[in-house]
C-alpha cells in the first residue's frame, strides 16, 4: 500500500485538480445538471474519470519509465525471468488485481448500484406523468391527467439547415411547441413510439430513455431550476433522425397551471371545429401548413417525393381516385385510409392518432387540390370523425 | 501424426496454373494468406473513404456535401466493410499465412474449405457496397441505412439495401465459419512433435478462442438477420409488437453475437503482442500461463455480457446490476493482458524497430479504450454517454487503436518474413507517428463532443460542437492519407529491398524465424520436433 500511496503523491498536480477544472468549464464536461440524477451522474462521472486517469498514468509511467532505462542503445542487459518467482514478487504479480477488484467492485460499483436504484425508481412520490410518442421525425406530448396532446417539432428552417441562411443561435435545438414542467415536481415519464425505436435525451436532465413501438418504457425526472432545456433524439431512426430536437420549458408551477388551461381551452375549440361544415378554401388554406409541417419532409414540398423512397404525390393514383365506396365504407388502401391508418412497415405512419379531424380532413383535402391534382373534392372534418 | 508429406521437395511449385487460375483454384496456405490480406487493405481504405465523405460533412454545420439518407448509409456501410471485410480478413489472412508456420505444419488442414473460405468474401463485399452503384440507376434507395447493427424495426422499414447486406452477412458468415473451423482442426492436429497446448504460441492460442467465439455467435446473428428477411417480406413478427413480437428481441440477438465479436476482432491481436514484445525486449514472454487463461476466461465472458451496449431500453434492476458488473469483472483477465505485457518489456532490451512502436502505441491507446470502456460498464454515468460521441471515440481507441494498430503491428513484425525483404523502416515511422497523432486528433475531441451531448449517427449538429468537430475532420484526414505510406512500404517491400534473413529479428524466437524468408511453398515438409 505505502507504493500505492507514493504513486499518488508522484501524480502531477495539474491532475489533482482535475475536478476542478471540470466543474469549471462546462464545454469540456457534460452541461450543467438540473435534476438530482443529472447531478449524481456527474459526480459519479467525474470520480470515474479521476479514478481512471490515475491508473492510466501510474500504469504507463512504469512503461515509459521501462522504455527509457530498458533500451538496448544504451547498453541494458536483458533479465530472463518469465514470471513472478517467490513470495514477495507473487504479491506484487497479484496486489494490483487486488487494487481493481476494489475499484470495481465497491469504489465505483456501489456509488453505481446506488445511482440506477434511483434512476429507475419512476413511481415512488410521482407529481404527474407525462407521456412522450416519438415518431418519424417528431414528438408527441400528452398530459394524461388533463387530456391536453400535442406535437413538438423541430423549427429550425430548411434555408439554415442548407446553408442559404444565417444560423440562429438555438440551430437545430429549437422547436414549435416545445413541452412546459413545473419545476420542483417529480414527474414520471412515459415513453413509446408509434413507428421504430428513438430515444427522448435531454443532457442537463442525465435522462435518457429508448422509446420502443409497441411498449411502455419509463423515466423521471425532478427539474430544480427553471429553464429552458434542449435535448436531441439519440437513437438512429432514419432520415431526419438528426433533425428531431428535444426542447423543455421548466416554469413555476402557477405558470404551468396557467399554460395547462390555455391548452385546454385550445384544444376544447379544436374539437368544436369538426362539428361545423367547412368551405373547400377553408380547408385548402388550413391543410398546406399542416402538410408542410408533416408530410413536406417525405413527400417533399411540391409533393414530388423522393424517387425509389418516399412516393410522389403529385400525380399518384391514391389522391386521384375515390376514397368512399358507393355504400359509404371507407375503400381500403385509400388516400383516407393511408392517411389514418398508415402502411406497415414503411416509414408511412397512421395519423389517426397525431393529428386532429380537422387537421387529417384538411390535409387530405389539400394534397387532393395541389400539386397538379385536380380531384376536385372536399373531406369534411366531420366525416373523419365518423370514421374514428 | 504422419500428415508431414514424403515428397521430394522439388515437385512443388512447378505444376501450378499460372495467371488468375492460380488465385483461383490455389490451396496453399500463403496464397490464401496473402489474398486474404490484400482484400482486407483494399477494403480497409473502401471503408476509409466512406468515412471521410462523412467527417467532410461534418466539418461544419449545415448540409454541404450529401442529404441524410445517404449520410446513414455511408456510416452503416463504413463499419460493416471495417469490421467484415477489413479486420476479420486480416486477421485470418495472419492465421493462415503464420499458423501453418509456427506449429510447425506443412499446411492448413483443410485446403480446399480454406479457398472456398476466401471466395466467398469478395461477392459479399459486392452485394455489401452493391446498393450504392444501382441506387445511381435508379434500383432501390441505396445501401443499408441503419447503420452496422440492423435494428428493427428500423431496418424492418428499410430499402433493397437491407436485404442485401443480409445477405452479405450470411456470406461472409459462413466464411467466417469455415475459416474458424479450419483452424481450430489445424491447431487440434497438426502442431509439431512434442507442441503441447501449453507450448503453443500464443498468436495460436488468441486465434483458437476466437474460431470458438464465431463457430458459437455467427449463427446467432444469422438467426437474427433471418428472422428480420422473413419479417420484411414474409409477413412474420418476431420484431412487431402489433403482432405479438419485439423490437427489443433483435437487439439481444444482435448483441450476443456483437459483443463477442469485439473479441473476435481483439484476440488474434492480443495474441500477437507477447511475440512481438518479447522480440524487441530480447527476453522471454512473462506470464504465458496467465495470458492463456485470460483469453479462456475473457472468451467465456464475452458471451455473457452482452446487454450493455442497450442499457437505454430499460430493463429490469437485477439485468442491470448483472450486467454491469459482469462487464466490469472482464476488466480483470485484460488487465492480467496488460501487467503481462508491460513485464514483458521490463528489464529488457528494448529497441524500437516499427514493429515495436506500433506494439506499444497499441498498449497506450488500447489501455484508454479499455478505461473508457470500465466507466461505460457504468448504467447510471451510461445513461449520459450511450449513443453519443463518447462511445464512438471509446469504440474507435477499441477497434482502430486496438484492432487496426495490432494488425499494423503484425504486418510490420511478419512482411520481411513473408516476402524476404526489408520493408524501408524510415517510411514505417513516419507511418506510425503520423498514424499515432492523427488517430488522436480525430478521436479525443469526439470524447468531449459526447460528454458536451452530441448524439452520434447526426449529419448535422448544434452550433456549439463546430469547433471539436472540424478538429476531428482535420485529423481524420490526416490519418486518412498517412495510410497511403503504408500501402506504399508495403508495395515496395513486396517488390524488393535489402534481403531479409531467416530470423528476421534479433530477438526473434519461435519456429516460424526457423524457415527461410520467404519460406519454401510448403512450409514445414518435415515437421521440426519441439522440446
Amino acid at each position: 500500500m505505502k507504493v500505492f500511496a507514493r504513486h499518488l503523491r508522484r501524480l502531477p498536480p495539474w491532475l489533482l485538480a482535475l475536478p476542478a477544472i471540470c466543474r469549471a468549464d462546462y464545454s469540456w464536461n457534460f452541461p450543467e445538471p438540473v435534476t438530482p440524477i443529472a447531478r449524481d451522474t456527474l459526480k459519479i462521472h467525474n470520480e470515474f474519470m479521476l479514478i481512471i486517469t490515475a491508473l492510466f498514468v501510474v500504469v504507463f509511467a512504469i512503461m515509459i519509465y521501462s522504455m527509457v532505462k530498458h533500451r538496448k542503445s544504451i547498453g541494458h542487459q536483458p533479465a530472463k525471468f518469465t514470471g513472478p518467482k517467490g513470495g514477495l514478487q507473487w504479491f506484487w504479480a497479484i496486489f494490483p488485481f487486488g487494487i481493481l477488484l476494489f475499484i470495481d467492485f465497491i469504489l465505483m460499483g456501489i456509488p453505481a448500484v446506488h445511482a440506477i436504484i434511483d434512476m429507475e425508481d419512476t413511481k415512488t412520490k410521482a407529481d404527474m406523468v407525462l407521456k412522450v410518442t416519438g415518431m418519424q421525425w417528431k414528438w408527441q406530448y400528452e398530459y394524461p391527467d388533463s387530456g391536453v396532446k400535442f406535437i413538438s417539432t423541430m423549427s429550425t428552417p430548411r434555408e439554415q439547415i442548407g446553408n442559404a441562411e444565417q444560423k440562429g443561435e438555438h440551430y437545430l435545438l429549437e422547436v414549435d411547441n416545445p413541452v412546459v414542467l413545473p419545476v420542483g415536481k417529480k414527474v414520471r415519464v412515459l415513453l413509446t413510439s408509434t413507428d421504430v425505436i428513438h430515444t427522448w435525451w435531454v443532457p442537463q436532465f442525465g435522462v435518457k430513455r429508448d422509446a420502443i413501438p409497441g411498449f411502455l418504457r419509463e423515466t423521471w425526472v425532478k427539474i430544480e431550476k427553471p429553464g429552458i432545456y434542449r435535448g436531441q433524439c439519440a437513437e438512429l431512426c432514419g432520415k431526419d433522425h438528426g433533425f428531431m430536437p428535444v426542447v423543455v420549458h421548466a416554469v413555476p408551477e402557477t405558470e404551468y397551471l396557467a399554460w395547462l388551461d390555455k391548452k385546454k381551452t385550445e384544444s376544447a375549440a379544436a374539437a368544436g371545429a369538426a362539428d361545423r361544415t367547412w368551405s373547400k378554401d377553408e380547408l385548402i388554406a388550413h391543410g398546406k401548413p399542416v402538410y408542410e409541417k408533416n408530410c413536406a419532409v417525405c413527400h417533399q414540398a411540391d409533393g414530388k417525393g423522393i424517387p425509389n423512397a418516399f412516393p410522389a404525390l403529385s400525380g399518384s393514383k391514391l389522391c386521384n381516385s375515390e376514397w368512399l365506396s358507393k355504400d359509404g365504407k371507407l375503400i381500403p388502401d385509400s388516400h383516407v385510409d393511408r392517411v389514418m391508418n398508415g402502411k406497415a412497415n414503411t416509414a408511412m405512419q397512421a395519423f389517426k392518432g397525431t393529428l386532429s379531424d380537422t387537421d387529417i380532413a384538411a390535409v387530405i383535402t389539400y394534397e387532393r387540390n395541389s400539386f397538379g391534382n385536380t380531384m376536385g373534392d372536399m373531406i369534411q372534418p366531420a366525416q373523419i370523425k365518423a370514421l374514428r | 501424426m504422419s500428415i508431414a508429406t514424403t515428397h521430394p521437395a522439388e515437385h512443388h511449385g512447378e505444376h501450378h496454373p499460372s495467371g488468375i487460375l492460380r488465385w483461383l483454384t490455389t490451396t496453399n496456405h500463403k496464397d490464401i494468406g496473402t489474398m486474404y490480406l490484400t482484400f482486407a487493405l483494399i477494403m480497409f481504405f473502401v471503408g476509409g473513404i466512406m468515412i471521410l465523405a462523412v467527417r467532410a460533412e461534418l466539418f461544419s454545420p449545415g448540409l454541404q456535401l450529401m442529404k441524410p439518407e445517404f449520410f446513414n448509409q455511408l456510416i452503416g456501410v463504413h463499419a460493416l466493410v471495417m469490421i467484415f471485410a477489413a479486420l476479420m480478413p486480416a486477421a485470418t489472412g495472419f492465421a493462415n499465412w503464420q499458423l501453418p508456420l509456427m506449429i510447425g505444419a506443412p499446411d492448413m488442414a483443410l485446403p480446399r474449405l480454406n479457398n472456398w473460405g476466401f471466395w466467398l468474401l469478395p461477392p459479399a463485399a459486392i452485394l455489401l457496397t452493391l446498393p450504392f452503384t444501382l441506387a445511381l440507376f435508379g434500383i432501390g434507395d441505396g445501401a443499408i441505412a441503419t447503420g452496422w447493427t440492423f435494428y428493427a424495426p428500423l431496418s424492418v422499414q428499410g430499402g433493397i439495401g437491407v436485404d442485401f447486406a443480409i445477405f452479405a452477412v450470411h456470406i461472409l458468415g459462413v466464411s467466417s465459419i469455415m475459416g474458424s473451423i479450419n483452424i481450430i482442426v489445424t491447431i487440434f492436429n497438426l502442431r509439431a512433435p512434442g507442441m503441447t497446448m501449453m507450448k503453443l504460441p500464443l498468436f495460436a492460442w488468441g486465434w483458437l478462442i476466437t474460431a470458438f467465439l464465431l463457430i458459437a455467435t455467427i449463427p446467432v446473428l444469422a438467426g437474427a438477420v433471418t428472422m428480420l428477411l422473413t419479417d420484411r417480406h414474409f409477413g412474420t413478427h418476431f420484431f412487431d409488437a402489433a403482432g405479438g413480437g419485439d423490437p427489443i428481441l433483435f437487439q439481444h440477438l444482435f448483441w450476443f453475437f456483437g459483443h463477442p465479436e469485439v473479441y473476435i476482432l481483439l484476440l488474434p491481436v492480443w495474441g500477437l503482442m507477447p511475440h512481438v514484445l518479447s522480440t524487441f525486449s530480447r527476453k522471454p514472454t512473462y506470464g504465458y500461463k496467465a495470458q492463456v487463461y485470460s483469453f479462456i476466461a475473457i472468451g467465456v465472458l464475452s458471451v455473457i455480457v452482452w446487454a450493455h451496449h442497450f442499457f437505454t431500453v430499460g430493463m429490469p434492476v437485477p439485468a442491470l446490476i448483472y450486467f454491469m458488473f459482469s462487464t466490469m469483472s472482464i476488466s480483470l483477465p485484460l488487465a492480467v493482458l496488460f501487467f503481462c505485457w508491460v513485464a514483458t518489456m521490463w528489464r529488457g532490451a528494448m529497441s524500437f524497430e516499427t514493429p515495436m512502436l506500433f506494439a506499444q502505441g497499441f498498449i497506450v491507446l488500447f489501455g484508454m479504450a479499455g478505461l473508457t470502456g470500465l466507466v461505460l460498464a457504468d448504467v447510471a454515468a451510461d445513461a449520459q454517454y450511450h449513443h453519443s460521441y463518447f462511445v464512438v471515440a471509446h469504440f474507435h481507441y477499441a477497434l482502430f487503436a486496438g484492432g487496426i494498430m495490432g494488425v499494423m503491428t503484425g504486418v510490420y513484425y511478419w512482411l520481411p518474413k513473408w516476402t524476404g525483404h526489408m520493408y524501408s523502416e524510415t517510411l514505417g515511422k513516419w507511418h506510425f507517428w503520423l498514424t499515432v497523432v492523427s488517430f488522436n486528433l480525430t478521436f479525443i475531441p469526439q470524447f468531449f463532443l459526447g460528454l458536451a451531448g452530441m448524439p452520434r449517427r447526426i449529419p448535422d449538429y448544434a452550433l456549439q460542437f463546430s469547433e471539436f468537430n472540424a478538429i476531428s475532420t482535420v485529423g481524420a484526414f490526416i490519418l486518412g492519407l498517412s495510410q497511403l505510406l503504408f500501402a506504399y512500404n508495403i508495395w515496395r517491400c513486396v517488390k524488393g529491398g535489402p534481403k531479409a534473413e531467416g530470423r528476421v529479428w534479433e530477438g526473434a524466437e519461435g519456429l516460424e524465424w526457423e524457415l527461410p524468408s520467404p519460406p519454401p511453398h510448403h512450409s514445414w515438409e518435415t515437421q521440426p520436433v519441439v522440446k
